[in-house]
């Protein structure tokens, strides 16, 4: 009498079981891009399901997810909750939210159903396909909660249309773009693991305690629900990235380099977060370096202890990226500041307090270099001459970044690198993209950068507000410029009845 | 924290999204409408992809069917990924407590032997069927133009999983939990020649390259005549031989092909109205797959029902066509 | 040695997981924070279905976990009974 199987058992009919070896047509050009990355895959069926979930299960789980969720984000339009955060500034970290980080969400759900479709195993599709799932989940959920906010603020209204044009927007668009034309494996590896396992607290942790401690019920709700989403993609990274070292010993160096190049730009991006965390937010829930040294140096120095025993090193760039995180959110938001009347959110001097703030958690670095400038700011703006720009920045031809990065060993420095590729120049903010153009320069210089497109004429004009208004429909004088008088802060003002 | 409202009532500054007016006017959208449209990137892709150089990233030449708008295939369902959980997990514990019913029941030892090899060597291979079925749509979902529709296909692509799973417990009620029943069904779907026309053909949906194409294949050709078969006719014919409490276990298949074919028929009318050319295209699809299926079907529907069998199911494709706009099929 | 932890939403089911885990693991550390409740622990953790059983007396799937899971850290091995969180060092 045969034996009656057990969950682990059970789950691999209910999925791997359910493919065959094809008699018919050429497996292969079902599955044409098993082979192109050089990765190779001796045995699909040593894939290990670490969440056995059934189809079944997934759609009554998520049900009750879903239930509860929208059960707040309606009660938080009946009740106005937008009048509860704490400052009308914090509003301003949303709008990026919204205009970065969704759309990143919605080439999640494209890049996981494409490789849902694509990887040999079905063990791993499924798992894939669950996530693309997920990930419309969640810009979809993302949406549902700005969508209160964007009744009652400016900087919201043409989040999808901004995503494909504005400058600093490129910087998370081709950061997925890069993700999604790179094959299968790389994409497995750039988001699966280097995004969503080893960065994915960083991007979390100040967007969604920030929402916590700034009282927006809203997007708090909606980030502990996708969390519990997140740990299943976290357990499906891992599993791809020792799936893969465990395979064939060939595929090492190859995942040891798609490490390499997506921790660089993946800390790139964060960039953004970073200036968010330490500048945007009113109620403080820690420095953007408190948050890299528990979430990336403590949390990812177990992972690479764990890795090591395949023969996988700490990201390059590691201890490049442990100075930065002194520097990167100053030198950000210094350069957002400065470009305010081109930005689709509002910029500001911080606070007595706040600048307190940053003096006390960046003792080496606040006080000496950056302070200054907000001084200087300060003195400006006192005398009605806030200053504003007139330029566009060169923007590295990789992370899109604009070149605000100094030389980690001398901040007074601008980092600038470069190279040239049949005959033409092309500019990088660091050693870290200056290495991923060269490795696949045929790639890089597609990149449609948004300031040479501007001077190239591409986008409309001739003066700068016109691209702002027509191109990128921004609302002039609405959507831009300070804080400081701005329609956001008028209209908090009334609904909230103070002077 | 309190709410500071004074005597100024709280007017909002706007109704919904700039793309959602352009639209739909200055109103209040619905939760599909914001959840849906225009949401995917549509132009200034950065780089080509290595794995199809000659296209964009989303590309809606991935198909010769052409649309003004492809935010025209609106679901009359208005599935986004909330409403569609909720919906399926209804389903879902409606038939958890079918298949609890039929466990604690045993209405397992009240199926003859005869039924029980029929729904082995008949019914279970579908779960094979349909693990292509999930393939094809989540290839609709990766190339396909536009959230409308691809978020549907994505939708229609893990129901087909749910079913594939359904299928199989089906087998493990038969088999006290040995698996032995899968074994024998997969054997079946390998080496019983009436099962190698139909596995041949959905072999070949998988190396189809034109998305819209794949979903005329699978979504209204293959399922309308395969549901039609199993659960329409051989449905009936295990009633009439006193294996109706089978009906439990396959109750949800049948409510989630009325679903789905809501879906569906709206899609293939609304390319088909577009312009004469999509209308012929898809027609000329049908036709072809169509040809393929059938002969494919022919001797496994002939030996589990009868000659008859496959004649109806091609009536019941014939109607279903008329309704979706399809004359010429 | 890493640790390895498991967040849950702050809310009336979790409080049962968190005690049936707190009990299983005694070496474990559990921290309140806004909203979340975090549980840490050096090498290896352990989540029991049996003990959760037990403090919500009702019957409970380990899939549950899903419903109030916020996030973790740490290899995952998943059965009917248990959930096991390790690094392997």
């Amino acid at each position: 009498m045969a034996k009656k199987i057990n969950a682990k058992e059970k789950y691999r009919l209910f999925t791997r079981d359910l493919d065959w070896d094809y008699s018919y047509e050429n497996r292969s050009e079902a599955f044409p891009l098993e082979e192109f990355e050089g990765i190779k895959i001796t045995d699909w069926s040593k894939w290990e399901d670490p969440f056995r979930l059934t189809m079944d299960t997934y759609w009554k789980y998520q049900a009750e997810k879903e239930k509860k969720l929208y059960a707040i984000f309606d009660a938080f339009s009946q009740n106005n909750g937008h009048l509860n955060i704490s400052d009308p500034r914090y509003v301003n970290a949303i709008k990026i939210f919204l205009t970065a980080v969704s759309p990143l969400e919605y080439q999640a759900y494209q890049g996981f159903a494409h490789v849902g479709r694509q990887l040999g195993g079905v063990g791993a599709r499924v798992a894939c396909q669950m996530q693309a799932l997920d990930e419309l989940r969640h810009v979809q959920t993302q949406i549902h909660a700005m969508s209160h906010y964007n009744k009652f603020f400016n900087g919201f209204h043409e989040y999808s249309h901004m995503h494909d044009r504005v400058w600093y927007l490129s910087v998370p668009k081709s950061f997925f773009n890069d993700a999604r034309t790179g094959g299968p494996f790389e994409f497995m590896v750039a988001i699966g693991f280097s995004f969503e396992y080893v960065l994915t607290n960083l991007l979390f942790v100040p967007f969604m305690s920030g929402a916590a401690h700034n009282g927006d019920m809203a997007t708090v709700t909606f980030g502990f629900s996708a969390q519990s989403d997140e740990a299943r993609h976290m357990t499906l990274g891992l599993e791809i990235i020792k799936f893969l070292l465990e395979q064939h010993e060939d595929n090492i160096p190859i995942v040891q380099k798609w490490i390499d190049k997506w921790f660089w730009r993946g800390s790139r991006l964060l960039t953004i977060v970073a200036m968010m965390m330490d500048y945007m937010l009113p109620n403080k829930v820690m420095s953007w370096k408190e948050a890299w040294e528990v979430y990336f140096e403590e949390a990812g120095g177990a992972l690479f202890n764990d890795l090591a025993r395949y023969g996988i090193r700490m990201p390059k760039y590691s201890e490049t990226i442990e100075k930065e995180k002194e520097h990167i959110s100053h030198q950000a938001w210094w350069t957002f500041y400065s470009h305010g009347n081109a930005t689709g959110f509002h910029t500001w001097i911080p606070t007595d307090e706040e600048l307190d703030w940053l003096s006390e958690k960046y003792p080496d670095t606040f006080d000496r270099y950056y302070r200054p400038r907000w001084e200087m700011a300060k003195k400006m703006e006192a005398e009605g001459k806030r200053f504003y720009t007139k330029a566009l920045p060169q923007l590295c031809s990789v992370c899109q970044i604009p070149m605000l990065f100094t030389e980690m060993d001398d901040p007074t420095l601008n980092c600038f690198r470069d190279t040239t590729h049949e005959g033409e120049r092309y500019h990088f903010c660091s050693d870290g993209c200056k290495d991923i153009f060269i490795d696949e320069p045929e790639k890089y210089v597609q990149s449609w950068l948004p300031v040479h497109q501007i001077f190239q004429g591409n986008c409309g004009g001739p003066e700068l507000d016109d691209v702002l208004s027509q191109f990128y429909r921004m609302n002039l004088d609405e959507d831009n410029m300070d804080m400081k008088n701005s329609l956001d802060e008028k209209r908090w003002k009334k609904w909230k009845g103070v002077a | 924290m309190s709410i500071e409202i004074k005597t100024t009532t709280l007017e909002p500054v706007r109704n919904t999204f700039s793309h959602i007016e352009r639209r739909f006017g200055n109103k209040p959208a619905t939760r599909y409408q914001e959840a849906t449209y225009d949401v995917q990137s549509e132009n200034y892709f950065h780089y080509r992809p290595l794995w199809q150089p000659d296209k964009e990233l989303n590309d809606p030449s991935r198909t010769v069917i052409t649309m003004k708008d492809w935010y025209d295939f609106k679901d009359p369902r208005q599935f986004y990924y909330g409403t569609y959980v909720q919906q399926r997990a209804k389903m879902q514990e409606a038939a958890e407590n079918n298949y609890a019913f039929f466990e604690k029941r045993k209405l397992s030892s009240f199926v003859s032997d005869e039924i029980k090899n029929q729904l082995i060597r008949f019914l279970v291979p579908l779960r094979h069927v349909e693990q292509v079925a999930n393939l094809n749509n989540m290839y609709a979902c990766a190339y396909g133009y536009g959230t409308a529709i691809t978020q549907a296909c994505m939708y229609n692509a893990m129901d087909r999983l749910g079913i594939a799973q359904y299928l199989s417990r089906i087998g493990l009620m038969f088999d006290d939990n040995t698996g032995a029943a899968l074994d024998e069904a997969k054997n079946y779907w390998m080496e019983d020649t009436i099962w190698q026309g139909i596995r041949a053909a959905i072999e070949k949906t998988t190396v189809t390259d034109d998305w819209f194409e794949v979903l005329v294949a699978q979504n209204l050709v293959i399922d309308t005549l395969i549901y039609n078969v199993y659960y329409n006719q051989f449905d009936q014919q295990l009633q009439d031989n006193g294996a109706q409490d089978i009906g439990i276990l396959t109750e949800f298949m049948q409510a989630w092909l009325k679903d789905s074919t809501r879906w569906v028929d709206s899609s293939i009318k609304i390319a088909a109205s577009e312009s004469e050319e999509n209308k012929e295209q898809i027609e000329c699809w049908v036709k072809k797959w169509r040809v393929i299926i059938s002969d494919a079907l022919t001797p496994l529907v002939t030996e589990m029902i009868d000659l008859n069998a496959m004649p109806i199911a091609q009536a019941a494709l014939d109607k279903r066509l008329v309704k979706a706009g399809i004359v010429n099929g | 040695m890493s640790k390895v932890y498991i967040a849950l939403q702050d809310n009336d089911e979790s409080r049962y997981i968190v005690e049936a885990i707190a009990e299983d693991n005694p070496e474990a550390t559990v921290i309140h924070m806004p909203a979340m409740i975090r549980i840490e622990m050096e090498g290896k953790l352990c989540v029991n279905r049996e003990s959760v059983e037990e403090k919500m007396g009702r019957d409970w799937d380990i899939q549950e976990l899903n419903i109030n899971l916020i996030t973790l850290g740490g290899n995952v091995e998943e059965s009917d009974d248990c959930l096991n969180l390790y690094w392997n060092e």
